[in-house]
């Protein structure tokens, strides 16, 4: 798959400090990617680099296989963490104001933001200053100002902080569609829950290093340890209870059932099958639960971060 | 539209459709005409009351020579005692009461006249007095000492000196005023503008620094354009405001001088003389009529074209550094530790010419501060309204100009990084650090 990003051996120093070591990332085309990394780690630096706001010290930024230049500018939509807009200037003024940095003739960025107001239903907003919305109204502005010049790469910084939830998921659904458009997103984030829900891809840096990277599902399959949750309701408890103990490694369950007698997690071996352990359960009662142990992206985040 | 078009046009357009500006750009003509109307009209107000002065004259000759003006009546006490005077002055709330004793000689009248007054009196009333008495009791002297008043008058010489610059311009005392009035004038002017105009500067890089937007606008266009576009589109701002306030000008100026009839001809020296043909019932005093032959005679064109440049150069130099501050600060507050030596340097600029440039406009204190770019603008504005040779002009505007580029370009190292630092206070160290970047 052609990747729309290439990140490629990027370095960024401030003086001492290191902002980014040897960072080489690439996004694929279409893909929702989860930009990861604890707060400091780098994330803002890499984005900037990207948007061209600085320079690598070292290392090259590819767009669609060409080196990053001024014109890829027009390509990429931004809504960075920290959100802003004129306070003082005309709501539709100032969207349209930003829509023509971006390279978007006026006429084209009016009908263009006469749209999205009308989809959003807030076109009486037009002639209305920032200062006289709540901030949840100027941060659906600001999603406007983003999107509006029909970027192919679109770089959200924690885009639902600030939004209600029923805004967030307006949100979440226009980012969708978007993609379905044939937009690639990356999403930069520490709500775990979303990049669950939405990324496939994900990066996750820290301090200043990549320390992961690729499919969200191949990482999760990297990082199971098989393990599984058991439940059953058997007539003879001590009994299974010594059996499973002397086949496999056991501990303390970490889930809740009803109607059983009998909770485990239980890790296999590599040499181990899990239809085995399911036989031993079958024969010993009724199976109430039982369900591999799936490392969530917040256990990976965390534990990779731990460790590294 | 390029971004650098775009940048510059919406600063633009921020600016001259602020309320405040607006109201600035023609409140501020009308209340500096209504000011001297005022002021004016203060004045007027004090002179209008008559001043009675009762006057008790025992000689017998020095009442008949007193002359009385519009606002200052004297009045013959005829018969009364000094001390029947007293009371009677009072009660008809005279100004003041002269006694003048008859005495042997004029010098020991002289000696001895007294004057009563509730309030104590002006310089000028007493001045008045005084200059009266002198010349009643001196005519006197001379009659006693048989001296004949009219040969003495004849004899007399009075001096006022021609004044001429080696180019052959005439100037008057009144000229020297001027200049150095419409010099201050001036370098006040620039001195204010560069800190109205720079601090918007200041604060509109503060205010998109703190609300974030530049983040999103300087990943569209480069830093650079960002802060130049913002500089610019003030700066035109303030160029409009000068074309309305000369505008303002030229028609207040026109409607005066056509009710007025005061005309400029060029003579055929090349120099402006003035055509005076304001009729004597006109009203205006021939002090007001050389004061305005003295402001057309001052080169005017000259001052014009100097005042774009320096106004120009004075402003990009300053609103570059004022830029620069704001871009590494996040607030106001903290910008006070950067703007203090710029406040430093400019109210040395304006002392320097306020105290050198009158005295000696050509000296070495007042040349060395109109070559020094910080202070040029404000110092060689000062000292143009007296004649400085182009060279030396054309000298100082180019080390101006000079300075400007180099200014932006470390005022630009300044911004593109101070606008993406937040949270903490640069030191100077780091700033310079960030040079290097």
């Amino acid at each position: 798959m052609n990747n729309i990003l290439s990140i490629d051996s990027v370095s960024k120093h401030y003086g001492n400090f290191t902002a980014l070591n040897d960072v080489s990332i690439n996004i694929p085309e279409g893909s929702i990617f989860g930009l990861l990394g604890p707060n400091g780690a780098g994330k803002t630096t890499l984005i900037r680099i990207i948007n061209q706001i600085t320079q690598p010290d070292s290392g090259k930024v590819f767009f669609n296989n060409s080196e990053l230049k001024p014109s890829h500018i027009k390509n990429i939509g931004y809504l960075p963490e920290e959100r802003g807009l004129y306070p003082k200037m005309k709501i539709g003024e100032q969207a349209i104001y930003l829509a023509q940095l971006k390279g978007l003739d006026r006429s084209v960025a009016k009908s263009e933001l006469n749209k999205w107001f009308e989809k959003f239903e807030i076109s009486d907003w037009w002639d209305k200053k920032v200062t006289e919305l709540s901030k949840g109204m100027a941060q659906k502005v600001q999603f406007i100002v983003t999107v509006l010049h029909k970027p192919k790469l679109l770089i959200f910084d924690e885009p639902f902080s600030g939004f209600d939830p029923i805004n967030a998921n307006l949100i979440k659904d226009e980012i969708l569609e978007l993609r379905k458009q044939g937009a690639t997103i990356i999403f930069s984030t520490h709500r775990m829950e979303s990049v669950e829900e939405l990324c496939e891809d994900i990066a996750l840096i820290n301090k200043s290093n990549k320390i992961l990277d690729g499919k969200l599902d191949n990482i999760k399959a990297k990082f199971k340890s098989n393990t599984f949750e058991i439940a059953v309701n058997t007539s003879n408890v001590g009994h299974l209870k010594n059996q499973l103990n002397t086949l496999y490694n056991t501990s303390t369950p970490t889930f809740k059932t009803l109607g059983d007698n009998l909770r485990l997690n239980i890790n296999l071996k590599p040499t181990q099958k899990s239809n085995e352990l399911l036989k031993i359960l079958n024969d010993n009662g009724e199976v109430i639960h039982f369900k591999e142990v799936i490392p969530s992206a917040s256990e990976i985040f965390i534990n990779s971060v731990k460790n590294n | 539209m390029g971004h650098f078009t775009l940048i510059t046009t919406r600063e633009y357009l921020n600016k001259i459709t602020n309320k405040t500006f607006i109201l600035s750009t023609f409140l501020t003509p009308l209340f500096i005409v209504g000011l001297i109307f005022f002021l004016g009209y203060l004045s007027s107000l004090n002179n209008e009351t008559v001043k009675n002065i009762s006057v008790v004259d025992e000689t017998g000759f020095v009442y008949e020579n007193l002359n009385s003006s519009e606002f200052l009546k004297y009045n013959l006490l005829e018969n009364f005692s000094f001390e029947e005077a007293k009371t009677i002055s009072e009660t008809k709330s005279d100004y003041g009461l002269i006694h003048i004793p008859n005495l042997d000689s004029p010098k020991a009248i002289a000696d001895s006249i007294s004057f009563i007054s509730e309030d104590s009196p002006s310089f000028t009333l007493i001045n008045n007095i005084e200059t009266q008495l002198e010349r009643i009791l001196t005519s006197k002297n001379f009659k006693i000492e048989g001296l004949d008043i009219n040969q003495i008058n004849n004899s007399k010489v009075y001096v006022s000196l021609f004044q001429e610059t080696f180019e052959g311009e005439k100037t008057t005392k009144t000229d020297g005023f001027l200049k150095m009035f419409f010099g201050m004038f001036l370098g006040l002017l620039l001195y204010i503008f560069i800190f109205a105009y720079g601090s918007m500067i200041m604060m509109s890089v503060i205010e998109e620094k703190t609300n974030r937007i530049v983040e999103i606008v300087i990943s569209s266009v480069k830093p650079f354009q960002l802060m130049t576009g913002k500089i610019i589109g003030t700066s035109l701002a303030g160029l409009t405001q000068f074309i309305v306030w000369g505008f303002l000008f030229f028609v207040f100026s026109t409607i005066v001088t056509s009710i007025f009839g005061i005309t400029s001809m060029p003579s055929n020296a090349g120099n402006a003389s003035i055509m005076l043909s304001a009729s004597q019932d006109s009203g205006i005093s021939s002090d007001s009529l050389e004061m305005i032959a003295a402001f057309i005679n001052l080169p005017l064109t000259n001052i014009l074209i100097a005042f774009l440049f320096y106004f120009l150069g004075g402003y990009l130099l300053y609103s570059s550094i004022f830029a620069a501050i704001g871009a590494a600060v996040d607030n106001q507050t903290d910008a006070q530790q950067f703007l203090m030596p710029i406040t430093i340097v400019l109210i040395v600029a304006l002392y320097a010419g306020i105290l050198t440039v009158p005295e000696d406009p050509n000296g070495i204190v007042a040349q060395i501060f109109s070559f020094i770019p910080l202070t040029s603008p404000i110092v060689m504005m000062m000292r143009i309204p007296y004649g400085v040779p182009i060279f030396e002009q054309i000298i100082s505007i180019t080390i101006l100009f000079l300075s400007v580029i180099l200014i932006i370009w470390i005022a630009a190292k300044i911004y593109r990084i101070g606008i993406l630092m937040y949270g903490k206070k640069p030191s100077y160290k780091e700033l310079i650090k960030w040079l290097k970047y």
